[in-house]
């Protein structure tokens, strides 16, 4: 007997910012088929990017998503100077540096925050209070180094717009150093729980050959067995010239890509203190004026994927083709054949596992074949997961009495 | 009604909407909840279900797609309920306000009570504007 | 690679340029472009990223663009397809699925047709949308 359940996921739910709408079709417990519509944060850029100026995208491609802002204007203006050159030969020196931290700074507090939703998806608010907790300091170093703690406003075509202060360095080290004991934590908590291990481990499971054929990257595919990385294959700032690795897990489940997230905060704080110690002086800003036509491709790895712009000049000072590919594009995708098969308590936590860029997300709707429909929110559904996870410490404890 | 908006201040239980945004502002107010600024000291409160929410927080630069479900969510909260634009493209649409696949700016859309302008506002200015609203809304009971 | 490329596809491509040591664009005709898609995904294990539409005054282009990760390098596949007012090209969704997506999304900003696509519906448009306005057609032609 197959029932069809519909079990929407917010799209207003509290830790789900930005509305997407996933159809999850369940047969009983076990989910078997998922569709994804999204379009509720279209705007419209990359039309809008057409209509202004070369300097003026950066500002509107900032605001494309929050979380990973400064991956896009990252790949922007590397895609212009891919147009122009390579970035090597168009940018300073101390650009480059100074681009590499604001970029690891930035892989570092997304990290932390989808630490943050991980936990409060399974039920372990406190993971989220203390996640976020320690994403401040991080938010600190922002607002000390570009003075906004969001948005910030430091990349353009050439260069960066401001410098980091002699004076600034002692406070972003100790930061820093304030970073790892807490990061050491979290690396605890994930390892040795064996709660989160019950929960974590087989859940969601993408196989390399699936993550081949959907095209996934990033944090998702490199806890699948694929070993890329934008950094390393194609280097931007300085990042061939720091030492760093690049981690990679096999299993390919919800606790390979927490593992994989937790272990390249670690590599980005080591990056960061290399960048500040070896950056030299000099200017920060190439002062380019005039692009001429062409064509160029941008990309980075951002904390969730590889970004990608392609840009498109014909000399005048405008773009005429901005084509943006947002990094969770291909991920969310791929939701398709993670989350069928598991249960419906694990759905949001593998939904969330890709760590969709919510410039693209809404709720998920559980959807159960039968006449009467039985809507569930999707607060339920996070309830669901939450039952489960005091299921599995009960079955721990009584194992272990 | 006076009794109704003077019992809302006592203890706001905010619902968060967003409307096609670029998570900014929804991190900044979920910001406003951790150990930091710990709004949840004053009795605010992120609710889940919009039926029993006093304020609705909404963001985003109303997306096309997004805009009929909004007004879907502001019917069915309970009111006297206050809406609070959070964030320059809730107030004005900022710089989407040209695109293709956005409707009209959200005071055309919902009756809006206070406007918290930034890109993101910080969790201070969020918090200055709903104690500003507070003093206000219970201003108007004397 | 290149020489791989070139010997394979040997007279399909109708343009080749090497605009810097990671970046090549080469063209083929869109009634080839499975087969080049097949070898590149297939046989040359390159990794699809993206593939983007323009709206040219000569015609429609779509660059597909794959990634051989092992060395950084990009291999941009360019193809044209010269009726506006008709424009169709094989889809490459039925070689690998993370394809679907894209090829939705042109579908519905330009208005090309992807022959063979298993599921080519709205994905970001309003369901509102009128039917055969393409938002990222340029209406004004120079």
């Amino acid at each position: 007997m197959s029932h069809k359940v519909i079990v929407p996921i917010g799209p207003y739910h509290p830790l789900q910012e930005e509305p997407e709408f996933f159809q999850l079709y369940v047969e009983g417990e076990k989910v078997v088929d998922i569709d994804i519509i999204i379009g509720y944060n279209h705007r419209g850029i990359e039309k809008l990017a057409e209509a202004k100026h070369f300097d003026q995208v950066p500002y509107l491609v900032e605001r494309i998503c929050g979380i990973c802002s400064s991956s896009h204007p990252y790949a922007y203006v590397l895609a212009v100077e891919d147009l122009l050159g390579t970035e090597a030969n168009v940018v300073p020196e101390r650009a480059l540096y100074i681009r590499t931290i604001i970029d690891e700074l930035q892989r570092i507090h997304s990290h932390l925050l989808w630490l943050g939703l991980a936990g409060h998806f399974i039920g372990y608010n406190t993971v989220w209070m203390w996640a976020w907790k320690y994403r401040e300091p991080v938010l600190d170093m922002f607002e000390m180094i570009t003075g906004n703690r969001n948005n910030y406003a430091m990349f353009k075509v050439g260069g960066v717009r401001r410098d980091i202060k002699d004076e600034d360095v002692p406070f972003l080290k100790k930061t820093l150093d304030e970073l790892v004991p807490a990061l050491d934590m979290f690396k605890g908590a994930v390892m040795d729980d064996p709660v989160i291990q019950a929960r974590l481990k087989k859940v969601g499971v993408l196989t390399k050959q699936q993550a081949i054929d959907w095209c996934v990257v990033g944090p998702t595919a490199r806890a699948s067995g694929l070993n890329m990385d934008v950094r390393r294959d194609e280097p931007y700032g300085v990042f061939d010239r720091v030492d760093w690795n690049v981690i990679v897990e096999k299993d390919g489940d919800v606790f390979a890509k927490t593992v994989v997230r937790v272990l390249e905060m670690y590599e980005s704080v080591s990056i960061i203190r290399q960048c500040l110690s070896k950056m030299p002086k000099g200017e920060i800003d190439a002062n380019i004026k005039d692009i001429p036509p062409g064509e160029g491709i941008g990309r980075v790895e951002a904390p969730r994927w590889e970004c990608f712009h392609y840009i498109k000049s014909d000399g005048t000072n405008r773009p005429i083709r901005h084509k943006i590919r947002a990094p969770s594009f291909m991920n969310v995708a791929s939701d398709k054949v993670a989350a069928v098969g598991g249960t419906i308590s694990d759905a949001t936590l593998t939904l969330a596992a890709v760590d969709p860029c919510y410039c693209c997300t809404e709720r998920v709707e559980v959807i159960r074949k039968s006449d009467d429909k039985k809507i569930m929110n999707g607060w339920d559904l996070i309830k669901l997961s939450h039952e489960k996870t005091n299921k599995v410490k009960e079955e721990l404890l009584n194992g272990r009495a | 009604m006076s009794f109704k908006i003077k019992a809302l201040t006592k203890s706001i239980w905010v619902f968060h909407a967003s409307a096609g945004s670029c998570n900014n502002c929804d991190i900044e107010i979920l910001d406003c909840l951790t150990p930091r600024f710990d709004l949840e000291r004053f009795g605010i409160q992120l609710i889940c279900s919009v039926r029993h929410a006093d304020a609705l927080l909404i963001t985003g630069a109303m997306s096309k797609k997004s805009v009929p479900r909004l007004k879907k969510v502001y019917e069915q909260a309970a009111k006297p309920c206050v809406v609070i634009a959070v964030g320059t493209c809730a107030c004005s649409q900022h710089m989407f306000k040209d695109s293709y696949n956005v409707d009209a700016p959200l005071d055309k859309i919902l009756p809006v009570d206070l406007c918290i302008p930034g890109c993101p506002p910080k969790p201070e200015a969020m918090i200055d504007g709903i104690v500003k609203l507070v003093t206000k809304l219970r201003g108007k009971k004397k | 690679m290149r020489d791989k490329i070139k010997e394979k596809l040997g007279s399909k491509i109708k343009d080749w340029k090497e605009q810097s040591a990671r970046r090549v664009y080469f063209t083929v005709d869109k009634k080839d472009i499975v087969e080049t898609v097949k070898f590149l995904f297939r046989d040359l294990g390159m990794r699809f990223s993206i593939a983007s539409g323009s709206d040219t005054p000569e015609a429609l282009e779509i660059l597909y663009h794959f990634s051989n990760d092992p060395s950084g390098e990009f291999y941009s596949v360019r193809v044209f397809i010269e009726d506006k007012n008709n424009p169709e090209i094989d889809s490459i969704t039925p070689l690998f699925p993370g394809a679907e997506w894209i090829e939705r999304e042109m579908w519905e900003l330009i208005g090309i047709k992807f022959k063979g696509h298993p599921n080519l519906k709205r994905l970001l448009l309003a369901d509102e949308w009128p039917e055969g306005e393409y938002p990222l057609r340029h209406k004004n032609e120079p």
